[in-house]
């Protein structure tokens, strides 16, 4: 009988968020001055459903997954808003509090499982590690180890307890880190791009076994990644990213049938997927991403969309509702007439 | 008229002013550079600058400390220390050069061997670096004293043996490279010849990088020199080198300091000066060395 | 594991072999005569070739070889020219003094250049990083003989603190009579090991295991120790195996300076009065060692990294 508590269901009742980011922004800084990285986040996390945070590279998605861990780079700082977890506010927090919240509360699995495993010591030792905090024996722990391997489907589990990270596959060595973040059973657990190193029949293995490990364990998820199909299949809620600012929130179904935002009508457009009708010419969004360490005046995305008007240019933009819990940052949004 | 105005003409930077650009931004390159520079011109220049004869006893009171009329001091002879440590530098620099264009000639004649020659070829000098590498080189110059006897040219020849192995190694990588690289296997298929092959593309590659790695071998050739010397299997009486300066001063060293720091100093000053220099090369040509070494 | 330590006990028995021939060989390439050496100018040819007959030098090349390695794996290393008595016991009752000397000295080094190189890799960048640079270039600068002179002078005849004579009698007058040629010698390396787990502490910081051990919330000390230090070190271990060879050569200095018994002041005299087969012997014995060194630090890595047992 393991001796930890179940820590997915304590905390959050139903309808309060889990984790609450309130415009959040955080800069980089470098020789060249400070990138505006990300600017006025504002999101919530709902106890057991799965948010994915959604969009192309360089929009900043795996900065606020790293953000929500602690874990930016050295020249990160958060310059405003916050991010609520329980009574905390993990914005600012100091690294001994940090390191109270993770692999305890908050897990995260990374994107390449190749380099993410420790090489010198076997998947049982590396399983244990994690478990220091528990007051339980060595033997206990390892069975824990054990159980949780069978969890994500690993053949054999016990003689993989004493391999080493590189005896094993790719798809392994991921399913291995999965099983490590869910052992802690944590409230939330981010998944920065998880998939994008497997190729596409472990992408769907693996999806299918984190939709049924979060059902069974009822963490949180923030799952980041670029490819909408994914996202459409495994998460709940999603939240579209672009330039460092989020677009558009709302639940999967909403947002991907009836998206609000040009961003995200365009995105959808460009999925392969949803072309009707044969055509030698993929769609593309027109134009560059922003440079950040300039912010523009006016809406982030007003130089690449198709229903801009003069409005955009001038003022940013706030976040409007659209229909339920679907919101988004866009003037089209937020009146019945586009007023200049 | 008017004339028109074009961009002056700018030649592509040379090896020297990318170095000496390069130079710039490393503060400690830069000192390797002067002191490797100061030591180079005293040792051509060392007969005119020394101010005695550096074999001519009593030119002063024996063991006697600095003074203006002798920079460094006198060892036990009465020799004017200053002149002497000139002097040995000389043969320093002397053994060095020797040695070590010796060694990178007969280097990259055995890496080319070794690279593209017959497996079994390689395979047996590969065992035989391999083996050289395992002795330590006093043992191994004290062998070959046994041998021959000693003498400047036996301290040569055993620093370039023992030298040998590492720069034949990085001809033998290279070489092996290339010889399966696919560019290669066209050219020849085409009708170039393997030795025009190398000359085009093995050598000029990997000289730049042989040159740095040999520079920064220079300390430890001069400190073996010194030893040898130091034991008596190197250079012989009178010849003066850091190392006999070394053991004359260690035999009288309750007497006098001054010896000893004489013929110290100047190898701390090489060992320092080649470091820096080497490895503000390496900064500046080549950082990919930096794991190779 | 053990085929790995197997396969390389094999090659180092391979190297040592081709290393010992190609000594003898060198005999016969290189102008001069050991005999002649030995008997001195005024020999007469008929002493000479006797000499040359006892000492086995005008059978051919290749026999000479094997009748070497003949000789030696019956345990029979040749005799002394002088005495008379086997070159094996004099050579074996010097080499433990050697050995302890290089084994005291590369255990303080590593342990000092570890220690500094981790610390400067985690506190990287401040002014103690600088000093700790700046003191492991000075010290590497500094040849082990320049080193050794430096510390007679200093400790021994100025301030007249350590004993810079002989090896010393019993444990602890021995202990004492080490400090100062130990010290000599590792100095040096205090610098090299302190530079090499400074760079590869700091290259393997930033991989990504370790910033998914922080991830898990594992402390500090258990990072620092199993994430990275058990990586970081490895170079540093093949390092100080590579490094006997020149420990060696630093010892022979040391022995002579310190007046120390060992191998080095065996190898040193016996050249002096042109002992070939002690000289023979001891560069064989030396070999060997060396050589198990070297062995030795391959295997130590890779007990440490588990993916360097399939990379022979």
């Amino acid at each position: 009988m393991s001796a930890s508590i179940s820590h997915a269901s304590s905390s959050a009742t139903p309808g309060t968020p889990l984790m609450q980011i309130d415009a959040l922004s955080v800069d980089f800084d470098t020789a060249s001055g400070p990138i505006h990285a990300l600017r006025h986040i504002s999101l919530s996390v709902m106890p057991g459903r799965i948010l994915g945070l959604v969009g192309e590279s360089g929009c900043g998605k795996s900065s606020l997954a790293y953000s929500l861990i602690g874990l930016l780079d050295t020249n990160a700082r958060i310059c405003g808003g916050a991010i609520r977890f329980g009574e905390q506010d993990l914005a600012g927090l100091s690294e001994s509090h940090w390191q109270a919240l993770r692999g305890r509360r908050i897990a995260m699995i990374f994107q390449d499982p190749m380099t993410s495993l420790n090489p010198v010591r076997t998947i049982g030792q590396q399983l244990i590690d994690i478990q220091y905090r528990d007051r339980t024996s060595r033997v206990q722990k390892r069975s824990r180890a054990l159980e949780f391997l069978e969890q994500v489907r690993i053949p054999d589990p016990a003689s993989r307890l004493d391999s080493y990270p590189h005896e094993l596959s790719g798809g392994m060595r991921q399913r291995v880190c999965i099983a490590m973040a869910l052992l802690t059973r944590p409230e939330l657990l981010i998944a920065d791009e998880p998939t994008t190193a497997l190729d596409a029949t472990l992408e769907v293995q693996v999806i299918h076994l984190l939709r049924e490990l979060q059902q069974k364990h009822g963490c949180s998820v923030v799952f980041v990644s670029h490819h909408l199909g994914t996202v459409a299949e495994l998460c709940d809620d999603v939240a579209v990213m672009y330039a460092g600012e989020v677009v558009e929130t709302g639940s999967v179904e909403t947002v991907f049938r009836t998206p609000a935002h040009p961003y995200t009508q365009a995105l959808l457009a460009c999925d392969p997927a949803s072309i009707r009708e044969a055509t030698r010419v993929l769609p593309t969004i027109p134009g560059e991403l922003p440079d950040l360490r300039q912010v523009p005046q006016g809406c982030i995305f007003q130089a690449r969309c198709p229903q801009v008007f003069d409005r955009c240019r001038q003022r940013s933009p706030d976040i409007y509702p659209v229909q339920g819990e679907q919101v988004a940052r866009c003037f089209r949004v937020a009146s019945e007439e586009p007023s200049p | 008229m008017t004339s028109t105005t074009t961009a002056p003409f700018m030649p592509p930077p040379s090896w020297l002013s990318r170095f000496l650009r390069g130079l710039r931004g490393e503060r400690t390159g830069m000192l390797g550079f002067v002191l490797v520079t100061l030591i180079v011109l005293a040792a051509i220049f060392a007969p005119w600058l020394s101010p005695y004869d550096p074999t001519a006893i009593m030119t002063g009171p024996p063991l006697a400390p600095p003074s203006s009329a002798h920079w460094l001091g006198t060892d036990n002879l009465g020799r004017d220390l200053f002149s002497r440590v000139l002097a040995g530098g000389r043969v320093a620099m002397l053994v060095a050069a020797a040695a070590l264009s010796a060694a990178l000639t007969l280097g990259v004649a055995l890496g080319l061997l070794a690279g593209l020659g017959p497996r079994w070829l390689d395979n047996l000098l590969l065992l035989i670096f391999d083996a050289i590498r395992s002795f330590p080189v006093i043992v191994f110059g004290l062998a070959v004293v046994t041998l021959v006897g000693p003498s400047l040219f036996t301290v040569v020849l055993v620093v370039a043996i023992t030298s040998v192995p590492i720069y034949a190694r990085i001809i033998r990588t290279q070489a092996q490279s290339l010889r399966s690289a696919e560019f290669v296997l066209a050219e020849r298929a085409m009708g170039a010849s393997l030795p025009r092959l190398l000359g085009i593309h093995v050598l000029p590659n990997v000289l730049g990088p042989l040159l740095i790695l040999a520079s920064m071998d220079v300390p430890l050739v001069i400190a073996t020199e010194a030893g040898l010397s130091f034991l008596g299997m190197g250079v012989r009486p009178p010849t003066p080198s850091w190392g006999v300066i070394l053991n004359d001063g260690y035999n009288f060293i309750r007497n006098s300091p001054w010896p000893v720091v004489a013929g110290s100093v100047p190898i701390v000053l090489v060992t320092l000066g080649f470091t820096f220099l080497g490895e503000a090369l390496r900064d500046i040509f080549d950082p990919r060395l930096q794991k190779a070494n | 594991m053990i085929t790995y330590a197997f396969q390389r006990l094999l090659l180092s028995a391979l190297i040592v072999a081709v290393a010992m021939s190609l000594l003898i060989v060198m005999l016969h390439v290189v102008p001069g005569d050991p005999a002649t050496m030995i008997l001195g100018p005024r020999a007469t040819p008929e002493l000479i070739a006797q000499t040359r007959a006892e000492m086995g030098l005008d059978q051919p090349l290749p026999i000479q070889v094997l009748d070497f390695f003949g000789r030696v794996l019956r345990g029979d290393l040749g005799t002394d020219v002088f005495t008379g008595r086997a070159v094996g016991d004099i050579v074996f009752g010097q080499l433990p003094y050697t050995l302890v000397l290089i084994a005291v000295s590369i255990a303080w080094s590593a342990a000092l250049g570890i220690l500094l190189g981790c610390y400067s890799a985690l506190r990287a960048g401040t002014w103690l990083d600088t000093l700790a640079g700046i003191v492991s270039v000075g010290t590497l600068s500094i040849p082990a003989f320049v080193m050794s002179l430096y510390a007679v002078l200093i400790f021994a005849v100025g301030l007249g603190w350590l004993p810079a004579i002989g090896a010393g009698e019993g444990v602890v007058d021995g202990l004492v009579h080490l400090i100062l040629p130990a010290f000599a010698i590792g100095i040096s390396w205090v610098g090299y090991v302190a530079r090499m787990v400074r760079a590869s502490m700091l290259e393997v910081m930033s991989a990504p295991h370790v910033r998914m051990g922080r991830a898990f919330g594992l402390t500090q000390a258990r990072i620092v120790r199993s994430y990275i230090l058990r990586i970081a070190v490895q170079p540093a271990v093949t390092l100080l195996g590579t490094g006997v060879v020149h420990l060696f050569s630093a010892a022979v200095f040391v022995e002579v300076i310190f007046a120390r018994p060992g191998i080095g002041a065996l190898i040193v005299s016996s050249v002096n009065e042109r002992n070939y087969p002690i000289v023979l012997g001891a560069v064989l014995v030396t070999t060997v060692i060396i050589v198990l060194a070297t062995l030795v630090s391959d295997l130590v890595v890779a007990l440490l990294d588990p993916r360097q047992r399939d990379a022979l």
